[in-house]
């Protein structure tokens, strides 16, 4: 009994006084205390009931268009993902490399840059997409940043799934193949709901991207979030209006970041030992 | 105006915009490479005060890295771009009230990109701290080393050769978005092949070389990355 307590670690004694890491974590909070009081007493003196009464309502519409930008994109991406994952994890050699040029482009590339290219880029072929009458499509700026980002997260969404399916071990394809499953029944009832748990946190933190990457629709003038702070700013030249914005886009994040942790707990909570 | 075919739009010189189009991927490498000790200095000292037992320093260094990678690198960008100014400006009047201010838009670039990524590689180092076991500290300690020169002798080589892989992926997004950078002004890839689309009405063609430069400076990136992991991979292979 005493030699396994001797045998035990004790925690070290907690550092007691002033060390010099305990003055400098004090001036470092202190300084974010001061900042953030700093923001609040700005916002608060800088008060103007005409500037909100005007810019709040436009906010809440470019919150919603935010947010439908990300959740079209989003889904559009998943399902354009698959095929791409597919032909990732395909034996074909043409399949497999056309998929891995794709990735690759979309990856490779600032997301800025694919918009551009999308937004401004398709107007030199403007002839061509009328005659196909796909122009009043991506005549719209809110279209085209949904056809940019759709593209974008497709790339991203596809090597979440690939990684995620083959983090599955290969017994389990072949367990259900013995049973005589069929492969799509297999990956749809076995390999699946395994792959989700693992891709779980991957797809939030891409989720959490788009909703960050998509201020950039503002530069190609669409209203979203950023763009109605864009407005407030360039008529007002008050800075409040980028601090405002800063402050949805810091507590959805937030919000985002918390629900996924909170739905990684539930459906991990067999896992546990 | 004659319609110009595309080999004298890509040609170098007065008719051409390639030597414009250089000029700014020039400018793109300069900011990326400005950027990265900045960040990583200060990515390894939040790191550093992420993993510390002092709750207050975890506390201040949490708070550094929510903030910055809660926010869009855009808002980042234009709150320090156009809120920079405004607070120096008012700072400055107690000293010379006629002063004015203008905050450069490669140095803007580089601040708000120097936080953006050390927040990011703050991570990548915590994970790299985590990987290395105790005793690496206690015998550094136990060999007469003082706290700092554990650090730099023993702890920082393996610390390095842990992260380089998560380092080298914020590489390649810090690389991406020095194109953000183009919105404020810089004059920068984007920046130069919008103005010669603008110009130039060739939209489609300026802004694929564009992406294509920078899909290049990945693959260029890739492989000296490739290079530096096997000289450190050597060197491993000396002892």
């Amino acid at each position: 009994m005493s030699a396994t307590a001797a045998m035990v670690e004790r925690p070290p004694p907690r550092a007691r006084g002033w060390p010099r890491r305990r003055i400098i974590g004090y001036a470092l909070v202190c300084l974010w205390v001061a900042f953030g009081l700093g923001i609040v007493s700005y916002l608060f003196l800088a008060w103007n009931a005409a500037f909100f009464a005007k810019y709040a309502p436009a906010y809440l519409q470019g919150l919603g268009v935010t947010l439908s930008l990300v959740a079209i994109s989003m889904v559009l991406g998943a399902v354009l993902s698959m095929p791409v994952a597919y032909g990732r994890m395909s034996r074909n050699r043409i399949l497999s490399g056309l998929a891995y040029c794709y990735v690759y482009f979309f990856r490779g590339t600032p997301l800025l840059v694919q918009t551009f290219l999308v937004y401004y880029g398709l107007g030199s072929f403007r002839p061509q997409l009328q005659m196909v009458g796909l122009w009043d499509f991506f005549k719209d700026a809110f279209n085209c940043g949904v056809f940019a980002f759709a593209l974008n997260t497709a790339a991203y969404q596809a090597e979440i799934l690939r990684g995620a399916i083959e983090s599955v071990p290969k017994g389990q394809w072949e367990g259900a193949a013995s049973l005589g499953l069929h492969k799509l029944q297999t990956l749809r009832k076995i390999i699946l709901p395994q792959a989700l748990i693992v891709a779980l946190r991957p797809y939030g933190n891409e989720l959490i991207l788009m909703v960050k990457a998509s201020a950039i629709v503002a530069i190609i003038t669409v209203y979203d979030l950023m763009g109605n702070a864009k407005l407030a700013f360039a008529n007002s030249f008050d800075i409040q209006a980028y601090i405002w914005v800063a402050l949805v886009y810091l507590v959805m994040v937030e919000l985002l970041r918390h629900a996924i942790e909170w739905i990684e707990r539930r459906i991990t909570i067999h896992l546990k030992r | 105006m004659p319609a110009q075919s595309i080999w004298t739009l890509l040609s170098w010189g007065p008719d051409g915009w390639l030597d414009d189009i250089a000029y700014g991927v020039i400018v793109t490498v300069l900011l990326a490479l400005a950027t990265l000790p900045i960040g990583l200095t200060i990515g390894f000292f939040v790191a550093l005060g992420k993993q510390s037992e002092e709750p207050s320093l975890r506390l201040a260094a949490n708070i550094y890295t929510t903030v910055f990678r809660g926010l869009p690198e855009l808002v980042t960008l234009f709150l320090f771009f156009f809120g920079m100014p405004i607070l120096l400006q008012h700072l400055i009047r107690y000293f010379r009230p006629e002063a004015t201010i203008d905050v450069n838009s490669f140095f803007a670039g580089m601040i708000v990109l120097a936080l953006i990524f050390s927040s990011y590689a703050s991570e990548v180092f915590l994970s790299a701290f985590r990987a290395i076991p105790k005793g690496q500290y206690e015998g550094g300690y136990s060999i007469g080393l003082s706290k700092w020169q554990t650090m730099r002798k023993v702890i920082l080589p393996q610390l390095l050769r842990i992260a380089f892989p998560g380092l080298e992926n914020c590489w390649l997004s810090l690389l991406k978005d020095t194109s953000l950078v183009s919105v404020v002004g810089l004059a920068e890839t984007l920046r130069n092949a919008g103005v010669a689309a603008r110009v130039t009405k060739h939209s489609f063609l300026f802004y694929s070389l564009a992406a294509l430069v920078f899909l290049g400076l990945a693959v260029v990136s890739s492989f000296a990355t490739g290079a530096i992991l096997r000289s450190l991979g050597k060197r491993e292979a000396q002892r």
